[in-house]
């Protein structure tokens, strides 16, 4: 075996794929909400809607969102993976009595949480990033452009009339918030970054950031609902 | 003072079952083993078979201890082996639930004791420095930081009784092959091995079939010597270092 | 004649201060190709055990290692705490060689042989050197280099440590030093496996009859030489602050097979334990020695005061008693003195506790003079351990301590070279009676265990093996082994066989109490001649009602310990017969009949200068008292005196 399939397979490189997909996926949820935010503007969407255009016609945003659905899918394979074989470590008896400390509560269930985020990503897909790709959305003009752009803001904006779309949304983003609470110190760790003086700052700025980005992303569709 | 005890029996008439023992003589003085073994010399008069479990020093050090007491590996304390539990954190008609560590790489041998050889095994692929009895140089040749010693010393303070394993719900072994990495890696004297060290120990490791590391940190809240995770991010640390920025042999 | 030939201690010639170089010098060796053909068996894997294990199997030996422990790692060295001794001088405060050597002996009480004692000192240098390059974490200063503390019964700070952990530390650097001969496969290992006999076959060790404790079957295995490293017997006293599995079971197999016993009533009584507390109790529990070094022993000046709770005590209404009777050593007088003064103290009515049975060890002062922080700093891991057994805080309230068995000075005879009175069958570290005479200084337990391993055996077991060349593989077919292998059988047949109605513990728990009370601390003529009719009289007991559950041939713990308890019921009794034959005190051997006028130790050189080796007769047959008689070249005999 090469030096580089032995360390993509070994526990540690398995692990490192997790970290460093789930890392880009970290940094990927910044950019999307400064998109998403782009819907609070009262301009009719066209601020959103110029922003999805440069999202899906700019050639280096395109390549990064090839990396983008493959490290969606490398994360959650490789967790599902590790998830089995760390379910076969385990052993055919489990415990009788199971302790679990409320600090433990998101580590522990990072597959299943992940399972649940897998799902919402599906659908999330298939409402918006299939129907701006694939879809018959409007073209809508705007000064300055010499183009016509597709208006994904009306189909956002109709969705968020749906109240159960929304709440929908808004616990999805708490299930993201969950698993970003853990997996952000965690991705960290695995790479080797732990430092006694560092390591608590890494550990606020994941809390601050598992709980900011979910809340911003689910104030937005909130917000919406109300305005319409 | 009363107590019930479930007790998982597995081995000789028992097929892996758990079995209910009324004790109502335990004194709060009495460690948790010392419990058991008035549970045994019970047992004995009645000629039944006692209840198998390991136990050595009973002082806290030779990490022979391997039971989950209450769904906690070495019982209820911080920081403590079984043997070091006394009976005085129980109150009168408790009922504890007592099994083995559990991991496919720890096979049940009899009732409470299981097979940690696969520490011996992941030790014995590079957990030492390698030098011939008589090659040393002066002891004092190498001065090491105070700190550093420390923080080697805390590492190596691992009594290797699989707790860590036990705990984590991956039956993961990265805090005990951490802190064998980590008490190496942090002295000099460790230097010259440290590449080859860490990549054959982890190989080992997921040569026995322990699980993953997913930063739960059960092992670090249930390890009896208090063993920090940060050895994991170490030994994370120290394997990308071999693997990716050493050359090839 | 053939005894007294036996008995040759085989010491070089020469001045004491050069008989290990000269040795060295001159030892036959063996090649290395021929080392490949020779197979040793190493029982045990303490601190001897795996230093001799990872040594031999460095220089190219095949090894075998038998132990009965789940791993190598578990061994009782690994409980030692206070630390190692090494003639270093790092202290710049007086020591060397000469001096750890008269140290030793003199705290032995004389009763130690010079030659091997000078090699003890000698090699404790080289020790240190090699546990650091190990990766040993010892204990260091801030300018990097290592620090060093005093200890019991001497003047100078030449004590290695790593926290309160020393011999955890020095056993993980042996075993990970075994480790590497096992991945390199010169070193076979075998965990769950407990030697039950050795083979002699015309005259020499050839092998040892282990069983794998997880099937029960019997194994044969044969070599060109035997060590045991099996450490000591204290478990004969049931309480002990030796770990629960210790036992006598392949050193008195050897002695039975002809391999007579070292001075088996020394026995080591440590000053600082914690004291029983009900009799449910399994196990007591050591409190390094370190503490002496800042911690006071006091008891109550007047015995009414001895229910009154410690602080509400004045000052002046405490009997510091140690500083008193010791002002040169103060607290840090040898075990045996510490011990028998806290006796003393509780005898007269002056001891504390529930039981009355304990003596304060005080740290107010330290804390006062050094600062909570750095007694947190020394002390820490053992004060939590203070606590959380008895559930008091040691920086509010004083310790309460009493002696309890610690160690075992006795132990199989060997020669200079280590061998036994059976030709290729070695004893090494705890498990030898060699170099700690009547009494053990602190922290030489570790440095007599490693220097047994790793610098004493390597050399001198080439002296036999260069003999044995041309030997070629031991086989294990033939008629002896067959026969221990019955007589093996045989006995887990009977202990089986009795099905009596009390337990193997009630009988460890009898035994060690008629141990306790008349071959303790002190003993005297007729308590040791009723402790060896008792003793008997519980063996044929044993025999006749023991009820041992289980079957023969899985794993079966109570299986094992009713083995080892049937052996620790005729150990008894020799120790009793040691110490009665003994008429003086020295040492950990105190006789109330022979005491100075103020209650100390009184020696007869004339009559008992001498090592007594004892010579296995049969069960109820009185063993055979051999002498080796010890010369003192170097050294000038006095009264030992710690005031």
């Amino acid at each position: 075996m090469s030096w580089f399939s032995k360390f993509i397979t070994s526990s540690i490189g398995q692990k490192v794929v997790m970290s460093l997909t789930g890392l880009f996926l970290t940094l990927f949820l910044a950019v999307h909400l400064l998109g998403n935010l782009q819907l609070l503007q009262d301009d009719g969407g066209e601020a959103f809607n110029v922003y999805a255009y440069f999202m899906t016609h700019n050639p280096l945003i395109k390549t990064i969102s090839y990396v983008l659905y493959a490290s969606i899918l490398l994360h959650a394979i490789q967790g599902i993976l590790i998830w089995r074989s760390n379910k076969a470590a385990r052993g055919t008896h489990r415990y009788a009595v199971n302790h679990v400390r409320s600090t433990e509560r998101a580590s522990r269930n990072m597959a299943w949480i992940g399972i649940v985020i897998f799902v919402f990503i599906l659908l999330h897909l298939y409402q918006f990033w299939f129907q701006m790709h694939w879809g018959n959305l409007v073209y809508v003009e705007y000064d300055g452009y010499t183009h016509p752009v597709k208006d994904l803001y009306v189909l956002v904006a109709d969705s968020y009339k749906n109240l159960g779309f929304v709440v929908f949304y808004v616990i999805s983003m708490g299930v993201v918030g969950f698993h970003l609470w853990h997996g952000f110190w965690s991705l960290f760790q695995t790479i080797g970054l732990n430092h006694s003086k560092y390591t608590p700052l890494i550990k606020g700025i994941g809390g601050a950031y598992a709980v900011v980005v979910p809340l911003l992303f689910a104030v937005i569709p909130v917000v919406m609902y109300l305005k319409s | 003072m009363k107590l019930t005890l479930k007790i998982w029996r597995q081995g000789g008439k028992y097929n892996g079952e758990f079995v209910t023992y009324k004790l109502d003589n335990v004194n709060e003085h009495m460690s948790f083993l010392e419990m058991l073994d008035v549970l045994n010399e019970q047992l004995i008069e009645k000629r039944e078979e006692p209840v198998a479990f390991e136990h050595d020093c009973r002082e806290g050090i030779c990490g022979s201890c391997s039971m989950v007491i209450d769904g906690r590996a070495h019982g209820p304390m911080q920081g403590t082996t079984t043997c070091q539990v006394h009976m005085r954190h129980y109150k009168e008609g408790d009922t504890i639930v007592i099994e083995p560590f559990r991991a496919k790489a720890f096979p049940v041998i009899r009732d409470l004791v299981v097979d940690r050889s696969a520490f011996d095994r992941i030790i014995q692929s590079g957990g030492y420095i390698s030098v011939n009895t008589g090659q040393a140089q002066d002891a004092n040749a190498i001065p090491i930081e105070k700190d550093q010693a420390s923080r080697a010393f805390d590492a190596a303070a691992c009594i290797g009784c699989g707790a860590c394993v036990a705990a984590c719900p991956n039956a993961s072994a990265m805090l005990f092959t951490s802190a064998k990495v980590s008490h190496l890696a942090l002295l000099p004297q460790g230097e010259v091995e440290r590449k080859r060290r860490v990549l054959a120990m982890v190989a080992q490791m997921d040569a026995e079939g322990f699980g993953k590391c997913s930063n739960v940190t059960a092992c670090e809240a249930e390890c009896p010597k208090e063993i920090s995770v940060s050895n994991i991010a170490r030994l994370n640390r120290e394997y990308l270092a071999a693997t990716l920025a050493g050359e090839l042999t | 004649m053939a005894s007294k030939n036996k008995l040759n201690s085989n010491t070089p010639d020469g001045p004491v201060t050069e008989k290990w170089e000269n040795y060295k010098g001159h030892v036959p060796l063996v090649a290395p190709n021929n080392k490949r053909r020779i197979d040793v068996i190493i029982i045990g894997s303490g601190l001897a055990g795996a230093s001799a294990a990872a040594s031999l199997g460095e220089l190219g030996y095949n090894v075998k290692v038998f132990t009965f422990h789940d791993s190598p790692r578990r061994a009782h060295s690994i409980a030692a705490q206070g630390g190692i001794n090494a003639a270093k001088n790092y202290s710049n405060d007086g020591d060397s060689v000469y001096r750890l050597f008269y140290d030793t002996i003199k705290g032995g009480d004389y009763r130690a042989r010079e030659a091997n004692v000078h090699r003890l000192a000698e090699v404790s240098t080289e020790i240190i050197d090699q546990c650091v390059a190990q990766g040993v974490p010892f204990a260091r200063e801030y300018g990097g280099l290592l620090e060093n503390r005093s200890f019991g019964g001497v003047q100078v700070s030449r004590t290695f440590y790593a926290r309160g952990q020393t011999g955890q530390q020095l056993l993980i650097g042996a075993y990970q030093a075994l480790s590497r001969q096992i991945a390199l496969g010169s070193v076979k290992m075998y965990n769950r496996h407990e030697m039950l006999d050795v083979v002699v076959i015309d005259g020499q060790c050839r092998g040892v009859i282990v069983r794998n404790l997880l099937t029960g079957q019997l194994e044969r295995h044969g070599a060109h030489a035997v060590v045991l490293c099996t450490g000591g017997y204290g478990n004969v006293f049931y309480l002990s602050t030796n770990a629960m599995l210790c036992n006598t079971t392949a050193a008195w197999r050897a002695h039975r097979r002809g391999a007579y016993f070292g001075n088996p009533c020394y026995t080591q009584i440590h000053p600082t334990c914690i004291p029983v507390s009900g009799d449910y109790q399994s196990k007591l529990t050591l409190m390094s020695e370190s503490l002496r070094n800042d911690g006071r022993c006091w008891v109550p000046l007047h015995s009414d005061d001895v229910k009154k709770h410690p602080n509400d005590i004045p000052e002046n209404a405490r009997d510091y008693y140690l500083e008193r009777r010791y002002p040169a050593f103060g607290n840090l007088v040898p075990r045996d003195i510490a011990s028998r003064a806290a006796k003393t103290e509780c005898d007269n009515g002056k001891g504390v506790g529930p039981t009355g049975l304990a003596v304060y060890l005080d740290f107010a002062d330290a804390i006062k003079r050094l600062g909570k922080s750095t007694v947190e700093a020394r002390y820490g891991n053992l004060f939590e351990m203070y606590e959380k057994i008895t559930g008091d805080n040691p920086y509010e309230v004083p310790m309460r301590i009493y002696p309890a068995v610690h160690y075992t000075m006795g132990g199989l005879w060997v020669d200079y070279e280590l061998m036994t009175t059976i030709p290729g069958l070695y004893a090494a570290g705890e498990a030898n009676f060699s170099d700690h005479g009547a009494n053990r200084l602190g922290a030489s337990a570790l440095m007599q265990g490693l220097a047994d391993g790793y610098f004493v055996l390597p050399y001198t077991i080439g002296a036999y093996l260069s003999k044995e060349i041309r030997t070629g593989p031991i086989s294990t077919n033939t008629p002896e082994f067959d026969k221990v292998e019955k007589d093996v059988l045989d006995r887990i047949h009977q202990l089986t066989a009795v099905q009596g109605s009390q337990s193997v513990e009630s009988f460890h728990r009898r035994l060690g109490k008629i141990m306790w009370d008349k071959c303790g601390m002190a003993r005297n003529a007729e308590g040791l001649k009723e402790a060896i009719t008792e003793i008997r009289e519980l063996r044929h007991e044993f025999w006749k009602d023991v009820f041992v559950p289980g079957r023969r041939d899985e794993f079966n713990p109570e299986l094992e310990k009713a083995w080892r308890v049937a052996d620790f019921l005729e150990l008894g009794e020799l120790m009793c017969e040691d110490a009665l034959h003994r008429n003086e005190s020295c040492g950990g051997h105190f006789r109330e009949e022979y005491q100075t006028p103020e209650g100390e130790a009184l020696r007869d050189d004339k009559k008992f200068m001498y090592v007594a080796a004892w010579e296995w007769r049969g069960a109820d047959a009185k063993p055979e008292l051999h002498k080796e008689s010890l010369d003192y070249e170097e050294i000038k005999v006095t009264q030992r005196s710690y005031k």
